[in-house]
């Protein structure tokens, strides 16, 4: 009995301690500066260009992930293959490499010396220092929170419902649109919230392989470095900071309404 | 293998906050220096004597910033002396001294065709440039401001990214992404044959000086001091002459 007051006590005192941490960066932000001069902040020209650059960035790329990721889930979640497990590790693993290796690896594969640089230049596509490399970029880190968490939730379809529309004379698009998308689709959601949030936070792959210029490839985190570096940029850095803070929560809350978090609870098990 | 990793992780994560397993209590000098110092203070950090010296390099803006929100640092070692003076004016550093000299130069891939500031201004060049912020981006500023307006304008509207520090300036001309960057002799030099370098002509030239100061309330003062005595007449001095920098004028 001892024992178990012991731990039990020890285990709460461990959870204050964590929540503490994980909570007063967050509020520091809100907290550091008046509202009103985070406000002004963001009036600043350089904060809305990097705001909307974000904003627009990140949309194009968690469309292009969905549209094309969603497909692409559903064929890795139905059929079983030889060498599907190593698929399935390789798209995950950019979920786990470092933004500065993502960086360089984009270079080394699309810059203009990189091993697909010659073809990428022949088709006229422009991408480092463009605002086309950015959405690369975000392309790149946040597609693996779409495609794992799609790759699951169509799993988790039941198979009777696929065999049903099947015998009643759909063919394989039409059940994947019709029956497999709306049944997968609050893990499609919640996969396509956290992409987009891994998105907005990009920072070390786009700086290496886009580039940093105001309008063009400075999204909202290079402003925030840039900001923090400049004399008087603290508040300003903060400004964009807590706006990120906001949507990153909106997004986070989206993903638990919509019934992502079994999803997310689920990824712990084998 | 996978039973013993989080114990391991742990005896690593201790190791790691208890500063060092195994190095016996010598004392321990943080430096923070600019991102072009990268080669001649690292070399003179592993020969100081009597502390083991920890070098962190970046943007002489950031380093100024970090210290503005209270870092932990013994010495600042700047690429300008406005950053090291205006902390002096904060009461953040000691009296900062001048300690090396540097010359901004154009860098250009070794087998560029670019040969002149000029050439700078043709329609098409892609031209990266340090953040308004960190030195070598007010240096190259300083540049663009002396020539005529329309040639200026012609070079910063080839401008196509404006990087936080010279370090990441260097990398993206020896990738290939960029055509020309404004960096320092030093840069040219330790790239080693991969950039070519275009002297900016002496009228345009501005004056590149390098300033450090201690850090106040560090309760290592002393071993500071010594650090930056050396860095302008000992080894660190030889070392940073070895790397191209000049002397203080």
């Amino acid at each position: 009995m001892t024992g178990r007051t012991w731990f039990g006590l020890a285990a709460s005192l461990a959870t204050l301690l964590t929540l503490v941490f994980l909570v007063v960066p967050i509020v520091a932000i809100f907290t550091n500066a008046s509202p009103g001069r985070l406000l002004d902040a963001l009036g600043e020209e350089s904060a809305r260009d990097a705001l909307w650059l974000s904003l627009r960035t990140s949309v194009i790329a968690v469309a292009i992930i969905t549209v094309v990721g969603t497909p692409v889930a559903y064929l890795l979640a139905m059929r079983s293959f030889r060498g599907r497990a190593a698929v399935l590790t390789l798209i995950e693993l950019p979920l786990v490499v470092p933004p500065a290796v993502a960086g360089i690896a984009l270079l080394a594969a699309f810059g203009p010396e990189g091993i697909a640089g010659p073809l990428v230049a022949d088709a006229g596509v422009e991408l480092v220092f463009q605002t086309a490399g950015v959405v690369v970029a975000l392309i790149f880190v946040a597609s693996p929170f779409f495609l794992r968490q799609a790759i699951s939730a169509f799993a988790a379809v039941d198979r009777r419902q696929l065999e049903v529309s099947r015998t009643l004379g759909a063919g394989p698009f039409r059940t994947f649109i019709t029956v497999a998308v709306p049944v997968a689709r609050p893990g499609l959601s919640s996969g396509l919230a956290l992409a987009w949030g891994r998105a907005l936070g990009e920072f070390g792959a786009t700086l290496m392989f886009a580039g940093s210029l105001q309008g063009v490839t400075q999204t909202a985190p290079l402003a925030i470095f840039a900001q923090f570096s400049e004399p008087d940029g603290f508040v300003g850095a903060l400004a964009l900071s807590a706006v990120l803070i906001v949507v990153s929560a909106g997004l986070l809350i989206s993903v638990k309404l919509i019934g992502g978090e079994r999803a997310i609870e689920a990824e712990g098990r084998p | 293998m996978l039973r013993t990793l989080p114990a391991l992780l742990l005896a690593l994560a201790l190791c790691g906050v208890a500063g060092g397993c195994g190095s016996a209590g010598e004392s321990e000098l943080t430096v923070l220096a600019a991102s072009s110092l990268q080669d001649p203070l690292t070399a003179y950090g592993a020969s100081f004597d009597g502390a083991e010296v920890r070098s962190s390099f970046a943007g002489s803006d950031t380093l100024a910033a970090q210290i503005r929100q209270g870092a932990a640092a013994d010495v600042f070692a700047s690429a300008d002396t406005d950053y090291p003076a205006e902390l002096r004016r904060m009461g953040l550093v000691e009296q900062p001294v001048v300690f090396a000299a540097n010359e901004l130069v154009i860098a250009v891939p070794a087998g560029s065709d670019i040969s002149s500031l000029a050439d700078l201004a043709e329609p098409g060049r892609t031209i990266v440039i340090g953040d308004p912020s960190v030195p070598v981006g007010s240096y190259a500023r300083e540049v663009l401001r002396r020539l005529r307006a329309a040639e200026s304008e012609s070079i910063l509207a080839n401008v196509r990214s404006e990087e936080p520090e010279v370090s990441s300036i260097v990398a993206k001309l020896g990738n290939g992404a960029a055509d020309a960057g404004f960096v320092y002799v030093t840069d040219v030099r330790a790239a080693a044959g991969g950039l070519r370098m275009i002297r900016i002509p002496e009228t345009l030239r501005p004056k590149v000086t390098y300033a450090a100061a201690v850090v106040k309330g560090t309760g290592q003062q002393r071993l500071a001091q010594r650090y930056l005595d050396e860095l302008r007449k000992g080894r660190g001095a030889i070392d940073l002459r070895r790397a191209g920098f000049l002397p203080p004028p």
